[in-house]
């Protein structure tokens, strides 16, 4: 079995991953400083000249790009080759404010694809494989990017797309799928579908899952290589750098690897924008090395996250990064306490609850109020209400002692919340309505 | 010895208990008796019906039901009967979680649904003492 897509480059040594960084960024400046107007501005408000920039330890020396800046350039102000290069665009989804659209040259895409390759046979993945993939295709990148590297693998691939579980579950089953790829939510939702219908995990032919585009928690990873009889592997990446495979899991399950050939990650604090030293938590920042048509500098993802270098026992030498602890879009400030989803989703798992749940953040007397709904499972259920309030009780208990403060739980019958075929809503907060 | 109840988890919410029981009271079975306990969220339907495995299948898959033994005493006319029989698990320290009363349609009298921990001990310290329990037959039949 092969163990790597790309040997060379991902057991590079450091010094020799640390001077291909080198060049590609002095290039990659140059591109972006002689065709992006926006990013031009920003360099020269700064002070700072192509020329300044030797090498990666110069990175610090540039100006971020946010969110913000995305919005204000949409469509075309950080486009960096002419149009007609161009093959492809891909999109956020958009649901705050404007979307945000990538470009593509053909270069872009081979470099993508690439890297999701290297996912998919960090994850076991080979010629011999047949890859489910069930991100949603079109705009979004997870089915494209995926779709790509499977392809590149040489894997018999199954372009399914997100929805239509029965047809999955029939796809699976008949054709025999050894790796699934898709949002965790959703990993989560056949592996319940299939026990609905009588499947035991030893009944379907998945070895792996690659799993990505939402965060996602230890807990509910046991939770989905239990349900499914798998290998449940975290990939990351966002639209803005490319797509997923920016950075994947391997075996060894601490963390992902970094395709630091193509990205370079910074770890900021966030409040002074300071870069910090490797091992310290911080703000995630990407550099796209050699992306020629939509090519980030400094890009901040509002991801949490720490940076580690050392030995992995898969004999790749990229940096690692955590899995995100939470991107600061998705931390709530409730009473004046910092809560992330994930947080909540450890405690129910912990608590021998499944990640169906729904967070309601709303303010009644000018006090934050957080209610959250759990689904309970048949064996939980007792007629006995002394019981219940018990298990309440000691559901909120877990709960106030993870995060700080009380919430009020709602235990709610089997399948009542809403399933996810994709990126999974689990907040609703309603203090905005006031605002 | 022991009779078995039906028990059912709903959302509090208006409407809910007819939506969920409409399949069996539209059927042949008899819902023979029906307690609920509640709390601002769910509410916990407690039944004893003529065909539970029927009345399980009506409910549907979606619904979270399940099936737990209980203990039925016969109650005779006479003033204090419930008492009676409270004061005498009391005094055995039998915990009872919950209790409630119906009338079969069948025979003349009353009975008194028990549920606790340990059926058989409970209904081995009542017949011990002069009570008279009930069978699930008699009670669904
Ligand atoms: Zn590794
Ligand atoms: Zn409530």
């Amino acid at each position: 079995m092969r163990h790597y897509y790309q040997e060379d480059i991902e057991t590079a040594p450091y010094e020799e991953i640390r001077r291909i960084q080198n060049e590609k960024i002095v290039r990659q400046v140059r591109h972006v400083y002689d065709n992006v107007k926006y990013y031009r501005d920003l360099m020269d408000q700064k002070g700072v000249k192509p020329e300044d920039i030797k090498g990666v330890d110069d990175i610090r020396k540039l100006p971020f790009l946010k969110k913000d800046d995305l919005r204000e350039c949409y469509p075309y102000g950080l486009l960096a080759t002419p149009l007609k290069d161009c093959v492809r665009i891909q999109s956020t989804s958009g649901t705050t404010g404007k979307r945000v659209v990538a470009f593509y040259t053909q270069h872009d895409i081979d470099l993508w694809e690439e890297c999701c390759a290297r996912a998919i046979v960090a994850a076991g993945g080979s010629d011999e494989d047949v890859v489910q993939v069930c991100y949603g295709y079109g705009l979004f990148t997870g089915g494209a990017g995926l779709h790509g590297g499977a392809h590149k693998v040489g894997a018999l691939t199954l372009p399914m797309s997100s929805g239509n579980t029965e047809r999955q579950i029939q796809f699976m089953m008949d054709l025999q799928s050894t790796i699934l790829c898709c949002t965790p939510s959703y990993a989560a939702f056949i592996a319940e579908s299939l026990r609905d219908r009588g499947y035991k995990p030893s009944d379907n032919k998945l070895k792996a899952g690659i799993f990505g585009a939402e965060p996602w928690t230890e807990e509910m990873r046991k939770s989905i290589e239990e349900g499914l009889g798998i290998k449940a592997y975290d990939i990351y990446g966002l639209t803005e750098t490319s797509g997923p495979g920016v950075a994947f899991e391997c075996s060894e399950q601490t963390g992902m690897h970094i395709n630091e050939d193509h990205f370079y990650a910074e770890i900021i604090d966030p409040d002074t924008g300071e870069v910090l030293p490797e091992g310290e938590k911080g703000e995630l920042v990407f550099t796209a090395l050699d992306k020629e048509a939509f090519p980030l500098l400094r890009y901040r993802t509002r991801d949490i996250c720490i940076l580690t270098r050392g030995k992995c026992s898969c004999g790749r030498t990229h940096i690692k990064m955590c899995k995100p602890m939470g991107r600061s879009d998705d931390m709530m400030i409730i009473r004046g306490v910092n809560v992330f989803p994930s947080q909540i989703e450890t405690v129910l798992l912990n608590e021998g609850y499944t990640p169906n749940y729904m967070i309601y953040v709303d303010r009644k007397n000018n006090t934050d109020t957080l209610d959250i709904d759990v689904e309970l499972t048949p064996d939980q259920f007792s007629d006995n209400i002394a019981d219940m309030q018990a298990r309440e009780k000691t559901l909120a208990s877990a709960m106030r002692t993870m995060l700080g403060i009380g919430p009020k739980i709602h235990l709610v019958p089997p399948k009542t919340i809403q399933r996810s075929e994709g990126k999974a809503v689990r907040v609703i907060d309603n203090r905005k309505l006031h605002d | 010895m022991a009779v078995k109840q039906l028990s059912v988890f709903i959302e509090n919410k208006q409407g809910r208990l007819s939506e969920v029981l409409k399949g069996i009271s539209e059927s042949e079975v008899n819902i023979r008796a029906l307690s609920i306990g509640d709390s601002e969220d769910y509410g916990i339907v407690r039944m004893i019906v003529s065909d539970l495995e029927k009345a399980r299948a009506l409910l549907g898959e979606n619904i979270l039901s399940k099936i737990t033994s209980v203990v039925a005493v016969k109650m005779d006319d006479r003033q204090g009967a419930l008492y009676k029989i409270l004061r005498t698990l009391e005094e055995a320290g039998i915990n009872l979680m919950y209790t409630y009363a119906f009338t079969s349609n069948k025979q003349f009298g009353a009975y008194v649904v028990l549920r606790v921990d340990d059926v058989e001990a409970t209904e081995r310290l009542l017949s011990d003492k002069g009570f008279e329990l009930a069978t699930d037959e008699e009670i669904s039949g």
